[in-house]
């Protein structure tokens, strides 16, 4: 359901409410009402936000940008917060952070994201080559402190790096949609100018705005973040609010210069790398956190059941074997290898069978 | 494992070597799913919701009998699709690669009033561990009729037939009521107040799904309430001859073999791939008829591979029969008419004491054909 005006949200609110009856649950037992209402549309569902790809551009080689329309059961996203996005790869559902690129005043109610393509990457690939007007996808609500406060300071301060340019594009979009009276200075790294995703629309709005101050820099020319590099683009950063999201190691830089200065409170960091991990070959040494019961083990190359028990607790199980698939749990985070076959996975939020995996590096289970 | 003479002996390297096959063809299948698993399971999702929606909507024309027959009819088909080929298979774990909630084991609930969480626990864990093992296969008979030889015959088991034919017609009631465990609660080996949690979710789901069927859907057609009542009430019936037959034909026909606890102590993964395959039996077909048998016509395959996606069965039947025939090992199958006859034949014959008082079993494994020399043929 296409909603863009509030009139067409106060209809959706009422549907759902009858969809979600009683009665209607009753009788849509034992699947429940999405599964008839997939049917008629796949965008319509009474609790799940999914989104139709309303445009696809492709910004720079190694980028594309995808404009989401989603359902009625989107609540909007602040300024900097992220979405988590599940799309259909070859049979398999993968999900990703993106963060949303968006204005959080955008009027016409689409979600805007954009995906840097990894050469290796699963999902940023799928949809760099395959992703259209029309195609569904699953999306979360947003998520993400990385927002405004509730009062703007006088100086905003943006920096970010390759594709960490999203939040704070939202951000900057953001606060030019409001007005914003104070100055914005964004310090932009990209390898060169090709590769700078919103380039026309940043010089737009560096031209619409004199409060708004610019700057490109290219490590290879400019060399990396360094303190005489932000003096010379930003001398007063010290008064700013900063936001900050990229590469870890222009985070890293970025946060031992605000803390050794003690400007610690006045940074904002947004961290998308820890959220995917690669596995790495097979080596079971790692941390392994039974995130519910708050205990953690060293990995040692036994199941993850067999080490669970060890540790005192009792996951449901059965066969012991991996075919009843009783032990199924919920995976948060890392890598496992299935001792059965050697297949080696890392999909965050998947369910696995702890009775034939073994971990990969650090893992954390929802039991 | 000792293995009883009726069934071929294989040798620990023959049985390393048989899971070592297996478990490379298991491979072969996991790393080749894709998007025409995916695709499949989704399709005949749809195809079941259409078959659903067509029959809720003749139904309630239902006052018109071609219109009751055809509602009836499709709802029949709706039901034994939901049950075999998305809700046995989607519970087993076949889809849990896709990470879609919907099409996830631990999820999935089905149009059936056995609630998902219990069934799981009785077929995937019991039945699929400890197949054909008596005393630990809760499947054989069910806890209610005496279906192999090795089962000791008492007065109770005249009735076997009978028990059998209700146990048909209310097939899904059985279902439900098979983790109760009434014999074990009978004989005083479990207690009553143990059953407490499990009532207490049978009661909640076989009401939501005779208040739906028998109440809601009734009510909803006014006055073709009788007509629609009795429509899912035929439906129902349906479904449960049909997921009976294709479920008895799987394990109980001629030729399959059971085993005891001793023969089961320590087994490796091989001896366990030759205990799934001598105790499953097969039903030959066209295409159709499996995918509404839900696959469970490659009773064999599937109990090979679980949780592998049903479709893939058929692709691989025959390199499993030649795995079979290699090994020396009988690979149970014939048309369905003939194993439904076969599972009746015996329904009737164990109701009686075994002849002649041998020793149980005895006569009936003097009649299994001869197996070619296993060692011989894998050497």
């Amino acid at each position: 359901m296409v909603l863009n005006s509030s009139l067409a949200r106060v209809g959706w609110r009422r549907a759902r409410k009858v969809l979600t009856s009683r009665a209607v649950t009753a009788l849509t037992v034992p699947h429940g009402v999405d599964r008839y209402l997939g049917l008629i549309n796949p965008l319509w569902s009474v609790n799940e936000v999914r989104a139709a790809v309303a445009d696809v551009t492709h910004p720079t080689p190694s980028s594309v940008t995808l404009t989401l329309r989603p359902n009625g059961n989107w609540d909007g996203a602040q300024a900097g917060q992220y979405v988590r996005l599940h799309v259909e790869v070859d049979g398999m559902r993968r999900t990703r952070c993106f963060s949303v690129a968006g204005s959080a005043h955008r009027s016409d109610g689409l979600v805007e994201i954009t995906a840097k393509v990894n050469p290796a990457g699963t999902v940023s690939g799928y949809l760099k080559r395959h992703a259209r007007p029309g195609l569904v996808v699953g999306l979360s609500q947003a998520e993400g402190g990385f927002v405004l406060p509730a009062e703007v300071p006088g100086h905003v301060l943006l920096i970010s790096g390759g594709s960490g340019i999203t939040p704070v594009m939202s951000i900057l979009r953001t606060l030019a949609d409001r007005r914003h009276t104070g100055r914005i200075t964004f310090l932009h790294y990209a390898s060169g100018p090709d590769d700078v995703v919103y380039r026309q629309e940043l010089a737009a709005l560096a031209a619409a705005g004199p409060r708004l101050t610019l700057i490109h820099a290219y490590p290879r020319q400019h060399g990396r973040f360094s303190k005489e590099q932000l003096l010379e683009f930003a001398p007063d950063y010290a008064d700013a609010l900063c936001y900050c999201c990229g590469p870890p190691s222009l985070m890293d830089a970025v946060g031992s210069l605000w803390r050794a200065e003690g400007l610690g409170d006045r940074l904002r960091v947004e961290r998308f790398t820890t959220r995917i991990t690669a596995p790495p070959a097979g080596d079971p040494a790692g941390e392994v956190r039974f995130a519910r019961s708050g205990v953690s083990v060293r990995g040692d190359g036994r199941t993850l059941l067999e080490q669970a028990e060890s540790a005192g607790l009792r996951p449901d199980h059965g066969c012991r074997m991996g075919i009843c698939h009783t032990c199924t749990s919920v995976k948060t985070s890392g890598a496992v290898r299935n001792v059965l076959d050697g297949t080696i996975t890392a999909e965050p939020g998947e369910r696995i069978q702890l009775c034939v995996n073994a971990p990969c590096g650090d893992v954390e289970l929802d039991i | 494992m000792a293995t009883r003479a009726r069934i071929p002996q294989l040798t620990p390297e023959q049985f390393d070597e048989l899971g070592r096959e297996l478990d490379a063809l298991r491979k072969e299948l996991a790393d080749d799913l894709g998007h025409d698993d995916a695709a499949y399971i989704r399709r005949v999702v749809t195809l079941q919701q259409r078959f659903e929606f067509a029959g809720r909507a003749l139904l309630w024309a239902g006052w018109f009998p071609p219109a009751w027959l055809a509602g009836t009819a499709a709802l029949s088909i709706s039901k034994i699709l939901d049950n075999m080929e998305i809700g046995h298979n989607v519970m087993h774990g076949q889809y849990d690669w896709m990470g879609d909630p919907s099409l996830n084991s631990k999820m999935f609930e089905w149009d059936t009033v056995c609630p998902a969480e219990q069934w799981r626990h009785t077929h995937n864990y019991v039945h699929h561990t400890f197949t054909n093992i008596l005393g630990k296969d809760r499947d054989i008979g069910y806890g209610l009729l005496r279906m192999v030889d090795n089962q000791r015959w008492r007065p109770y088991y005249l009735g076997n037939p009978v028990y059998a034919f209700v146990l048909m017609v209310a097939f899904e009631w059985g279902v439900m009521l098979h983790d109760l465990e009434f014999d074990r609660i009978l004989s005083g080996r479990r207690k009553w107040s143990d059953t407490k949690g499990l009532r207490r979710r049978m009661w909640e789901k076989g009401g939501k799904q005779a208040l739906k069927d028998y109440v809601l859907f009734p009510l909803l057609s006014g006055p073709g309430a009788m007509a629609t009542l009795t429509g899912n009430a035929v439906a129902n019936l349906v479904r449960n001859l049909w997921a009976f037959s294709i479920i008895f034909c799987g394990h109980f026909p001629d030729g399959v073999a059971d085993f005891t606890e001793e023969e089961c102590a320590d087994e490796t993964r091989g001896q366990w791939y030759y205990r799934q395959m001598l105790g499953s039996a097969n039903i030959d077909g066209g295409k159709l008829f499996h995918v509404v048998a839900g696959n469970l016509s490659f009773q064999i395959e599937h109990h090979l591979f679980p949780d592998i996606p049903a479709r893939r069965y058929q692709q691989i039947s025959g390199r499993v029969r030649e795995i079979s025939e290699r090994y020396g090992l009988t690979y149970t199958t014939g048309p369905l008419g003939k194993q439904v006859g076969k599972v009746w034949r015996k329904i009737f014959r164990l109701a009686l004491p075994p002849r002649g008082r041998t020793p149980f079993g005895t006569a009936r494994r003097d009649k299994l054909r001869p197996v070619p020399d296993a060692r011989r043929v894998a050497a």
